[in-house]
Order: structure tokens, then C-alpha cells, then sequence
């Protein structure tokens, strides 16, 4: 069972706290996705879980036992890092084998698992060749095989996707979540892609400088963001700024919005807040009488897979996206309906 | 037409450096052959011959011996600086870029040091009056001071401490190039620091490595004076025999041979291990 808990984990660089106080249980055999934007501690955390930096403060309990002073070379953990760090003076078998050499496993036995783990990863064949004969795909794959060598209790990426062109990624994406299916092992990613993150993982940690700002499933993170920049970071978000009069009303600058009590309300009324209302819950009729507001289309881009309507609602900035089967006949300068689905909308705090 | 001008004025760069070599590297060069095959006039300079004396004289136990002195100083001088100097940069790499470049300075200052001055501060620093010895006694290390110097660790010491600074500059670049998470994906996978650093640190500078023996070597087979200043005479190197036979004695052929001799000894040993170093990758 490797269940991990971090406990209050803060990591300090002089006066700057690269990870402030994070504490998240991960149950086993998930996928976790350390989500956010650049700068905002999810490699550090990632890096403090691998035993690579000390934690400042807080623990880390793996499989309830504490895991603060192992090294990392005894944590028994996997790891693909961003540069994949694949050894250039060894061949490929040499280079997923390494850590079996380290534990003494005769020449034979590394061999054949080295074989074993190139068929897991569908790359057999390449045993000796050496890490500059392979293209960048080939590469990742044995990053992968390289860091399952040893049965991990943990598996870790740091952005393993990112040096992939998009259509390989996509692949790649779907290819790593049936093997960590399989396999069953804990794993953790490090991402900055939403999307990837919306594609794997069972478990989304999403932060933003140091600090974990929510924890969910995919799904409960895009219906339920907990604040402004959750609601922005994953997928697009209209985010109303105005103020929450009582549990059934959100004036918006002087647009009265009425909610349904299926919205979800992260602040008390009365009080400032902002409503987050996602694209695809925003419907554009081309006659102006049906729906609660009135607006005017300020642009409108078709992009094939979808069509996506700015619009301007008496205030506000409103996105609307739907699919081009359900494309209202409206052109830019139209009066036009505006519906905003009751049940969808999240009222956060500023 | 005009190609044959522009060729010129392409070209016309390289002509510098090219005279420069000629006049000042190979002209001398082939003089200092030439005169190898002189014969000496006792009491005056030298006569010009073919006479090859001079390298028959040189094939003697005594210069054998000699020859042999210098070849192990100097390799034991390069292995020991290039042990010492690829840890150290390691570690250096690894700090905060103002250490770095405070550390790399104090190095490049200690280049600006003659052989001169290193050997004969080193030869007070070793010495019974002045030296290290009185510090040992004090911390009651040694019961009384006493001199190091001259002796054979003297000597080595000496020719470490020259070779030490161009051994790191060689090392320097690729270390810092070196990505940083290869030693750490090896201890992700199970080694421990020392045996990451000596899988995978140590097989990536190989070439590296190999160049800084070689830088070196020959360097420190150029050094005339730490043999003097910190050995005793049975480690003296051919350099102090080329410099003993050319100035003391005025038998400018016999040091000419030498000199050649050392040379082609040192070029067999560069083109040896560089051969050895390029076997792999």
C-alpha cells in the first residue's frame, strides 16, 4: 500500500517559500496531476516528494511510514525528469537496467527485464542502440521503462510530455494512463497543460505560488473551482466581478442575474464577489426576446470544432461557445437573446 | 579575376597568425633541431656538423633514469591535480553563481604566480623555521618542527599546486554543461552520491578528463625550477638537465637533443592516452 500523505510541507529558499504549507492525502494507486502555472512550487513539491530537496517544515508519510530523512536513492521511488536524463554513455538496456545493476542483479537478469520493460512501453528492439539513435518519442519511452525498472512504490514525472509535438503528446497522454492502469502504481505528473491534466488524472493538485488553491477530481475542479483562478486556469471562465445580494441574487453592475439553488455559493450574501460562468453555459439565441438578457455579438470566430460569441451583456463581457451544429444565426452587431443555464454558475469569493 | 581577390582578402586573415608561427614557433623549432646535430666547441659555442653523439650520449642509464623521473613525476603530477580537480569542480558547480566566480578568480590569480614564486614560497612554507612543521608541532601533531623540504613530496606538491588551476579550467566548462538532473536520475534509481558521481559524472567527462591529464602533464614536464627549489638531485627532470647543459655547461647540442627527445617522448604519450581516451563513445 503506498498511500502518501503530506503533511504541512513547506519549502523555504532564504525568505522565499517555494512550497507553503501543503498538506494533501493520495490514496493508492492513483493519478495525481500537480497542476499550475510556472514559478508555482508544483516541481518543488514534486522534487520534496522524490527525497531530491529537504523539506523545511511538515512531513511526508508513505505508506504510513515517515519518509522526511530517506534518501532518495533508497525511497525506491520512479522517476522520468523533464530532460529525461537518459545516460548518453550507456545503451538503452544499460540505461533501463542501471538501477538493477546498482542492486547487484546478475548481467542475465537486467537483460531480460530490460526486455521485458521495452515490450511494456511498446519499443522492443532497441536494447543497444544508444540514446542519441532514438527520436524523441523513442526517448521518452525509455525514460519510462528506465523509472518502472524496479516495481516503484512511486512513480514521478516532471512535465514528461512537454519536449512532444502536440499530436504525439495527446497519444502519449492516453498511452501513460493505461500503463499506470495496469500497473497500478501511484503516480504523480507534474504539468502546466490543463488539458493533460484534465486527460489522466484521477486526483488534479492545482497551485499557484507555493500554496495548494484545490484538490479534486477533473470534473469537481471544472464544475466547482474554489476561487477566481481555478475557475480561470482550468478551461475558460466568464468571471463577472458584483455582488451577491442574497442566496438567489448576483447583481452584476446593475444586471440583476437570478440563480437557481443548483449554483453553488462560496461566499455568504450579502458580499463582493464573482461569478464564474463557464462558456458552454452561456446560449445565444438570434431572437433577442427569448432568454434573460439582451446582448449585442462584439465578435464571433469560427474555429471549426467549435464557434465561440463575444458578447456584450448591458456591462459585461460575456464568452459564449457552443458546437457549430447548434450555431444560432447571428452576425457581429446583432441584438440578440442571451440565456445563462440555471444550475451551472459558481459564485466565488474575490 | 576577381576570385583570386577575394581568395586573398578571405585568406588574408590567416596570413598573420600563419607568419607569426613561422617566424616565432617553427624557424626556432628547426634551428633548435639543426643544432642538435652540431658538434660543441669546448670553450666556445658550437660548430656545425652531422654528428650524432648527442643523442648517443643521451642513451646512457644515468639519462634513462632521468628520463623516467620526469615521465612519473609529471604523470603522477597529472593524475593526482586531475583527482583532486574533478570532485572540486563538482562541487564548485554546484554553488551559488557569486562563489563560483569568487573561486574561479582566486584560481585564474594563482596562474598569474611564476614558477618562481610558487616554488619558493612553497619551499618557506615547508621549511623547518617558517613552515607548516611549527603549526603541526603547536596542535602537537609533531613533537618538534621539522623541515619537508626538499623532498619528493615537496616536489609533487609543488607541481600540483601548478597543474591544480589548469586542470579545473579544462574540467570547468563541461561540468557546468553537465545537466544536473543525470546525477540525480541516478539516485532516483538507486545509487548512492559517491556512486552516481563515479557511473555517471566521471563516464560523461571522459574525454574531458583525458585532456586535462594531458594539459597537465605536459605543463608540469616543462617545470625547470620546483626540482631545484623543492627536490632533492635524484629528482631533478630533464628540464633541469636541458637547463643545466644549455646554460651552465654551454653544450647547446646536447640540450637541443634533449629537448627533441622530450619532446617526441611527450607527443608518444599524448597521442597514447588521447588514443586511449577517444576508444569509447
Amino acid at each position: 500500500m503506498t498511500q502518501i500523505r503530506i503533511e504541512n510541507a513547506t519549502k523555504m529558499y532564504g525568505d522565499f517559500a517555494a512550497v507553503r504549507d501543503v498538506s494533501v492525502d493520495i490514496p493508492d494507486g492513483s493519478f495525481v496531476c500537480l497542476l499550475g502555472p510556472s514559478g508555482c512550487g508544483k516541481t518543488t513539491l514534486l522534487r520534496l516528494v522524490a527525497g531530491l530537496e529537504d523539506l523545511s517544515e511538515g512531513a511526508l508519510i508513505v505508506g504510513g511510514e515517515d519518509y522526511g530523512d530517506i534518501p532518495a536513492h533508497k525511497r525506491e521511488f520512479g522517476m522520468v525528469f523533464q530532460s529525461l536524463a537518459l545516460f548518453p554513455h550507456l545503451t538503452v538496456a544499460e540505461n533501463i537496467a542501471y538501477p538493477l545493476k546498482v542492486r547487484g542483479a546478475p548481467a542475465a537478469e537486467r537483460r531480460a527485464r530490460a526486455r521485458e520493460l521495452l515490450d511494456l512501453v511498446k519499443l522492443p528492439g532497441v536494447e543497444d542502440r544508444y540514446i542519441h539513435q532514438l527520436s524523441g518519442g523513442q526517448r521518452q519511452r525509455v525514460a519510462i521503462a528506465r523509472g518502472l525498472a524496479i516495481d516503484p512504490k512511486v512513480f514521478l514525472l516532471d512535465e514528461p510530455l512537454s519536449a512532444l509535438d502536440a499530436n504525439l503528446r495527446e497519444h502519449m497522454q492516453i498511452e501513460l494512463r493505461q500503463l499506470q492502469k495496469d500497473l497500478g502504481v501511484t503516480t504523480i505528473v507534474v504539468t502546466h497543460d490543463q488539458r493533460e491534466a484534465m486527460s489522466m488524472a484521477d486526483i488534479v493538485i492545482l497551485m499557484k505560488e507555493g500554496e495548494v488553491q484545490q484538490v479534486g477530481t477533473p470534473m469537481e475542479i471544472y464544475r466547482n473551482p474554489a476561487n477566481p483562478f481555478v475557475a480561470n486556469f482550468i478551461g475558460v471562465s466568464n468571471l463577472i466581478a458584483g455582488r451577491l445580494v442574497d442566496d438567489r441574487t448576483f447583481d452584476a453592475e446593475g444586471t440583476e442575474i437570478r440563480l437557481a439553488p443548483e449554483d453553488i455559493l462560496h461566499v455568504a450574501a450579502p458580499a463582493r464577489a464573482t461569478l464564474s460562468l463557464r462558456p458552454e453555459d452561456v446560449v445565444v439565441h438570434a431572437d433577442a426576446e427569448r432568454g434573460q438578457f439582451r446582448g449585442k455579438v462584439v465578435f464571433l470566430r469560427d474555429l471549426g470544432a467549435s464557434v465561440e460569441i463575444l458578447l456584450r451583456v448591458g456591462e459585461m463581457e460575456i464568452t459564449s461557445v457552443c458546437a457549430p451544429q447548434s450555431r444560432p444565426d447571428v452576425s457581429v452587431g446583432d441584438d440578440v437573446g442571451v440565456e445563462f443555464l440555471t444550475g451551472r454558475a459558481t459564485v466565488l469569493a474575490l | 579575376m576577381s576570385g583570386v581577390a577575394d581568395r586573398l582578402r578571405d585568406n588574408g586573415v590567416a596570413v598573420y597568425p600563419t607568419a607569426m608561427l613561422l617566424v616565432f614557433f617553427l624557424i626556432p623549432f628547426l634551428i633548435m633541431f639543426a643544432v642538435s646535430f652540431f658538434s660543441r666547441d669546448e670553450g666556445a659555442f658550437f660548430t656545425p656538423a652531422f654528428d650524432l653523439a648527442n643523442y648517443a650520449r643521451f642513451l646512457s642509464p644515468f639519462f634513462f633514469k632521468v628520463l623516467v623521473t620526469s615521465l612519473g613525476l609529471s604523470a603522477a603530477a597529472a593524475v593526482i591535480s586531475v583527482g583532486v580537480a574533478v570532485p572540486f569542480t563538482y562541487f564548485v558547480t554546484r554553488m551559488g553563481a557569486g562563489a563560483q566566480s569568487v573561486i574561479l578568480v582566486f584560481l585564474l590569480s594563482v596562474l598569474s604566480l611564476s614558477e618562481v614564486i610558487i616554488g619558493f614560497a612553497w619551499s618557506t612554507l615547508l621549511s623547518q623555521t617558517a613552515g607548516i612543521g611549527n603549526l603541526l608541532a603547536a596542535l602537537g601533531i609533531l613533537e618538534s618542527s621539522r623541515s619537508f623540504t626538499p623532498s619528493l613530496g615537496a616536489l609533487l606538491l609543488g607541481l600540483c599546486y601548478l597543474g591544480f588551476p589548469y586542470a579545473v579550467l579544462v574540467i570547468y566548462p563541461a561540468l557546468s554543461r553537465l545537466d544536473p538532473e543525470l546525477p540525480e536520475a541516478a539516485r532516483m534509481l538507486g545509487a548512492s552520491p559517491i556512486r552516481s558521481f563515479f557511473n555517471i559524472v566521471v563516464p560523461m567527462l571522459r574525454n574531458t578528463i583525458t585532456g586535462a591529464l594531458i594539459l597537465v602533464f605536459v605543463f608540469t614536464l616543462g617545470a625547470y625550477l620546483l626540482p631545484q627549489v623543492l627536490g632533492r638531485p635524484q629528482h631533478w627532470t630533464l628540464s633541469v638537465h636541458i637547463t643545466d647543459q644549455a646554460i651552465f655547461q654551454s653544450n647547446l647540442p646536447f640540450a637541443a637533443a634533449m629537448a627533441i627527445f622530450l619532446m617526441l617522448v611527450s607527443l608518444a604519450m599524448v597521442g597514447l592516452s588521447s588514443l586511449l581516451g577517444q576508444k569509447r563513445m
